[in-house]
């Protein structure tokens, strides 16, 4: 392995929900316990200072992976690695802990609405006492309120005077409070208008620049996702099917299910597109299809793709697909989860 | 030949601090076949505007002035009871959650036939005939069989399916869809719009679509409306608004879309957010976010005015 420097580097994550019935309705109907794979092997590295987008449709596992990653849930198995650190134990360290946060979509859920915003942002502070109690932490307040645009005075209010998108930013602002490199945030503008999103997209992409932060993205929306990422992962039913650079993942996409998510979208240059069928839905995850999950909406699918599950490897040609080998993660090359993509059935349109 | 007239509708929420003025003299026309686009953000009055055309205002929200005129029939002094024939029957409608939508208690089959049968005046055996051919138009596997499940049987996609054939069954001239696939996956969605465009070709019904989506409104409607703060501020072929609009506000609603095809430095954004009701900026409501804001738009609000194929309620039109 190459010196990469990762942030976070997670290596073969899984993780299940129990969906069992309750305990006596078990006993009685004989049924044995049941899980739910959410997050099913899957690996992925966030390079320093770059943004890793994970995108995909709902029940995905995306944000299962988001709260893999910043320890809310614990991995049934697979290393989720953090800064070197294996994550449970960097998670036990106040050093270490304070140096990653969250963001969540809903900025109305995630505010304490009794609290004014002055308290809310200066909480993680005072959690990990950054800053001494009085004019310093004051000063620290207005400082991030004014990093995210927020006026000093602000800080006297209460959330639900504010608009959703000024809840976004007060929920950034606590976020950078800890004075985080990392930060994961799960569909941070999915709730807001799109004028009002490319405001706090903005807002995010200038802090980064300016304060050297690493992203773990997540968004179900491809044209956001196109605007925020280095490298951008496609995730079907817990597992990884695409995952390269950015830029070669959406201008080439090679797994059939990428090509079917970027089809589907509709488009401000598609004045009056008739569509292509696209068939079918996202099976349960409960009971995935055999094989590649994707198959029974794959075109390109045969016998092998119904009974053996693909594995990500490199996908050759392509722009810069870096033949040799010696292409590092975080450069250009993509890997691809797909027989057909892997024995050239793929067919580039 | 117009279908649907929407004249100069205001509709007013009086509220403890004073009467609000939600909708302010919205004016549209929709023809048969035609798919009109309504989007804005949330806030703007889209919604607003589809439950005043059909009379389900909430109260104590009213239409205080105006008319809406489905062929000859005013509907906003219909009695209720004459309304409500005319829903259901003549304008169909689909919500954004096909979950409250259907009656959980009744199998989809039971809620098909009853509607045949309200509007239809069908016999028992006709009914479910005709409800089978439905969930077989618009794309359920084994209609059949899925006539005897219920909603909750079904995934979001085929459910939004159900409603979409619920809305459509009695054959109406004017379907009122509010944000009919803000709640599914892209691939699905382009699933459910792909079925409302071909049968509302293949049976000349107009569509009336609200929307925040300006990539299903290009794809899906012949012309759009955009509205701000309770007003249309623009509204012409969807191909000269979104590919050369006028007013400022739509001008910088397309800037703040991502592209897909490239990747931006920066998005244009629109400073600020759309005022509240209760403090609607006098003149123009969008000149504080305005960057060609002049004296005249503070003062004076300006109408629809036309420039080309397009209206556009801006001062700049003007000069």
């Amino acid at each position: 392995m190459t010196r990469v420097q990762s942030m976070l580097r997670g290596r073969e994550v899984s993780y299940e929900f129990d969906v069992s019935h309750p305990l006596l309705r078990r006993i009685v109907s004989r049924a044995p316990r049941r899980f739910l794979r959410a997050v099913d092997e899957v690996t992925f590295d966030v390079a320093r200072g770059t943004t890793l987008s994970l995108v995909g449709e709902s029940g995905c596992g995306k944000s299962s992976v988001a709260r893999l990653a910043v320890g809310l849930y614990r991995p049934k198995s697979g290393e989720i690695r953090f800064d070197g650190q294996d994550l449970s134990a960097a998670r036990a360290q106040p050093a270490l802990r304070r140096r990653m946060n969250m963001i969540f979509q809903d900025p109305y859920a995630s505010l304490n609405p009794r609290w004014r915003v002055r308290d809310i942002v200066a909480e993680p502070i005072r959690t990990f006492r950054l800053v001494p109690e009085g004019a310093a932490l004051r000063a620290r307040v207005d400082m991030l309120l004014a990093q995210v645009g927020l006026a000093s005075r602000d800080g006297e209010r209460y959330p639900h005077e504010f608009s959703g998108g000024q809840r976004q930013r007060i929920s950034i602002a606590r976020a950078l409070s800890s004075e985080p490199a990392f930060l994961v945030c799960d569909e941070p503008t999915s709730a807001l208008d799109v004028s009002v999103q490319a405001q706090v997209l903005n807002l995010m992409r200038d802090l980064q620049a300016r304060l050297g932060l690493t992203y773990l993205f997540i968004s179900h929306n491809l044209a956001v996702v196109r605007h925020m990422a280095d490298r951008l992962g496609v995730m079907y039913l817990g597992r990884i099917v695409e995952i390269g650079a950015a830029d070669i993942v959406l201008s080439a996409p090679r797994h059939p299910y990428t090509r079917l998510l970027l089809d589907a979208v509709p488009d401000l240059q598609g004045i009056g597109r008739a569509r292509g069928p696209v068939g079918g839905e996202v099976p349960s995850p409960i009971a995935p299809p055999p094989g590649c999950a994707f198959h029974p909406r794959c075109p390109l699918a045969n016998d092998r793709c119904r009974i053996e599950k693909p594995r990500l490897i490199h996908a050759s040609g392509g722009a810069s697909g870096g033949a040799s080998g010696g292409a590092s993660e975080g450069a250009g090359g993509v890997e691809v989860a797909c027989h057909a993509v892997e024995e050239g059935r793929g067919g580039n349109r | 030949m117009t279908l649907l007239r929407v004249q100069d509708l205001t509709v007013e929420i009086p509220t403890r601090r004073g009467v609000l003025r939600a909708l302010d003299r919205i004016s549209f026309d929709i023809g048969p076949g035609e798919i009109i686009g309504v989007v804005g953000e949330s806030g703007a009055g889209k919604s607003l505007t589809g439950a005043a055309i059909i009379g389900l205002l909430a109260p104590p929200g009213r239409i205080a002035g105006g008319s809406v005129a489905l062929g000859t029939d005013r509907l906003d002094t219909m009695p209720p009871e004459r309304l409500r024939r005319i829903r259901g029957r003549r304008i169909g409608m689909i919500f954004q959650d096909p979950l409250t939508t259907l009656n959980p208690l009744y199998t989809v089959g039971r809620q098909l036939t009853e509607t045949l049968q309200t509007h239809l005046g069908l016999s028992d055996t006709e009914a479910r005939k005709r409800a089978v051919a439905w969930l077989a138009e618009v794309g359920i596997p084994a209609p059949a069989q899925r006539i005897e499940a219920y909603p909750h049987e079904f995934s979001g996609g085929m459910r939004q399916r159900v409603v979409i054939a619920l809305a459509l069954c009695a054959e109406p001239e004017l379907v009122i869809a509010d944000e009919p696939t803000t709640a599914l996956d892209v691939s699905i969605q382009a699933q459910i719009i792909g079925l409302l465009k071909r049968l509302s070709r293949d049976r000349g019904t107009a569509v009336m679509l609200i929307t925040h989506d300006m990539g299903v409104i290009a794809e899906t409607a012949d012309r759009v409306a955009v509205m701000y703060a309770g007003r249309i501020v623009e509204v012409g072929p969807v191909a000269d608004v979104i590919g050369r609009p006028v007013h400022p506000y739509t001008d910088g609603l397309m800037a703040s879309i991502p592209p897909l095809t490239h990747r931006m430095d920066r998005l244009r954004q629109i400073d600020g957010a759309m005022p509240r009701l209760d403090a609607i900026p006098s003149g123009c409501a969008f000149h504080p976010r305005c960057r060609f804001a002049m004296e005249r738009c503070r003062r004076e609000r300006p109408d629809l005015m036309p420039i080309g194929a397009t209206s556009a309620a801006c001062w700049l039109v003007q000069t």
